[in-house]
């Protein structure tokens, strides 16, 4: 199992080396909305700390639907999804990969927007509590957003659906992070960080089990 | 023959199953009937074509049979084994050919076959994907991206994929479909060689030449119903042709 998702994940990742265009896209995106924000709010007059990790996990939360989207879009070109079902393996399997890979792309994602988003926003005290913050986001949003995201791609409107369905399921998850990450640019004590971070453990947990067990089906019907 | 030798082969066919049983199979798709109570049985060796009008059912079985979708009542049994009840491991004994190709534009022919053939767990896999790209005729090209491949070496490498695990049931579906003239002919002579004894094949077809080609077993399947099915040197093209108009007419009255 864990083999068989490992050899999907290493075919995403060696298309994605040819290809370029989930995390060209992404990077792209993430960026542009850190900009965006950066000019439209005044930063004499806002908390730029209150407000920046919400800004931070906005433009995660957009880039990585567009991800989602194109990795499922990749197998439904030739409906190379239906080549993964008819292998001899349990189709958690392919949730496996495509979990992992999403992690990766997301993290990727992440690491080059995050010292600009330092830069643009004037951040001085960032700390390592961004790591865990990131992590548990990310892994919180991709294991939700894989599953959606093989739900979504059949369906005609699939680039309007993935986010109408996704969002309001994440907001626990996106407000934890945000809180969580509030914590690592210093806006929150740690004290207050711990039960945010404590419920994405829980989010996170549920999140990859459901959709692990359920995935099977949601690829078949 | 001796008596030996044919009390031994009864045996053997007593003890093998069917490449194929399907009993009362039954499809809805949205309520609306798709297979209605379908009866088909196809021995290792045999190679079955199934003709049929658009809407009739065929891809819908082949699906079936492939486990990419689940029937909605009756049974069917691959090698013996239901397969409501049987495990991802029975795919490993079928091998499809279908409409897509189930191929990665971004990834090279070869690399295409290596991943599939990883998924499958492939013996001597470097040999194998020799073997099969040599068949299909696509050696030369091994090295170049699917994505500049044209149609009908893309059906070519997807056969390669459909038979590079060694499937004993091969499910071919209109396999000569948006291929020009020239392009068919070179896969019916592909599916040709690498025909195999010890594999039972079905396929769907719209074309009357390459099904009785290759057939040694004819169904005729309209509206989700085998209408006729007989062995291939007990019926010739005319005769296939004038039942086939006929059924067809009367599955539109």
């Amino acid at each position: 199992m864990i083999a068989k998702a490992a050899l999907i994940l290493e075919k995403d990742l060696r298309t994605e080396l040819r290809a370029k265009d989930i995390l060209t896209a992404m990077a792209y995106f993430s960026l542009l909305v850190l900009i965006i924000f950066n000019f439209a709010i005044d930063l004499r007059e806002v908390s730029v700390d209150a407000v920046a990790p919400g800004i931070l996990w906005v433009s995660f939360a957009f880039a990585g639907v567009l991800g989602l989207n194109r990795t499922f879009v990749r197998e439904q070109e030739r409906n190379a999804i239906e080549g993964l079902m008819l292998c001899p393996v349990d189709r958690s399997a392919i949730y496996l990969g495509k979990f992992i890979g999403n992690v990766l792309f997301m993290l990727i994602v992440e690491a080059l927007t995050v010292p600009l988003f330092i830069l643009l926003f004037n951040l001085s005290a960032v700390g390592f509590g961004l790591v865990p913050a990131l992590m548990l986001g990310t892994i919180g949003f991709a294991s939700i957003g894989t599953l959606f995201a093989a739900l979504a791609v059949n369906t005609r409107t699939r680039e309007v659906m993935l986010p109408v369905l996704l969002f309001p399921v994440l907001v626990p998850i996106v407000i934890a992070a945000v809180k969580a990450t509030g914590f690592a640019i210093g806006t929150i004590s740690p004290d207050l960080a711990i039960p945010w971070l404590n419920l994405m453990i829980v989010f996170d947990l549920v999140f990859v089990v459901v959709s692990y067990l359920i995935f099977g089906y949601v690829l078949e019907e | 023959m001796a008596i030996g030798q044919v009390a031994r082969g009864d045996a053997e066919a007593a003890v093998r199953p069917p490449a194929i049983e399907v009993r009362g199979l039954r499809k809805e798709i949205g309520g609306r009937p798709i297979l209605r109570g379908l009866d088909l049985l196809v021995q290792m060796g045999e190679t079955v074509v199934i003709f049929g009008p658009n809407g009739a059912g065929k891809t819908t079985l082949l699906r079936i049979l492939a486990t990419l979708a689940r029937p909605s009542g009756g049974l069917v049994r691959v090698a013996g084994a239901n397969l409501a009840e049987v495990g991802p491991a029975i795919r490993r004994w079928i091998g499809i050919l279908a409409h897509q190709t189930y191929l990665y534009d971004d990834l090279t022919a070869e690399e295409n076959l290596r991943f599939y053939g990883r998924m499958f767990d492939v013996p001597d896999l470097d040999s194998r994907i020799e073997t099969v790209l040599e068949q299909v005729g696509l050696r030369d090209r091994r090295h170049d991206r699917v994505r500049i491949f044209s149609r009908g070496m893309q059906q070519r490498l997807a056969l390669a994929r459909a038979i590079l695990h060694r499937p004993r049931l091969l499910l071919l579906d209109e396999p000569e479909s948006g291929l020009d003239p020239a392009a068919a002919a070179g896969l019916r002579s592909t599916l040709a060689a690498v025909e195999q004894p010890d594999r039972a094949v079905l396929l769907t077809s719209h074309s009357l030449d390459l099904g009785l080609e290759l057939a040694t077993r004819v169904v005729l399947l309209v509206a989700g119903q085998i209408v006729l099915d007989t062995p291939r040197e007990a019926i010739d093209r005319a005769t296939l042709e004038r039942i086939y108009a006929g059924a067809v007419a009367g599955g539109r009255r």
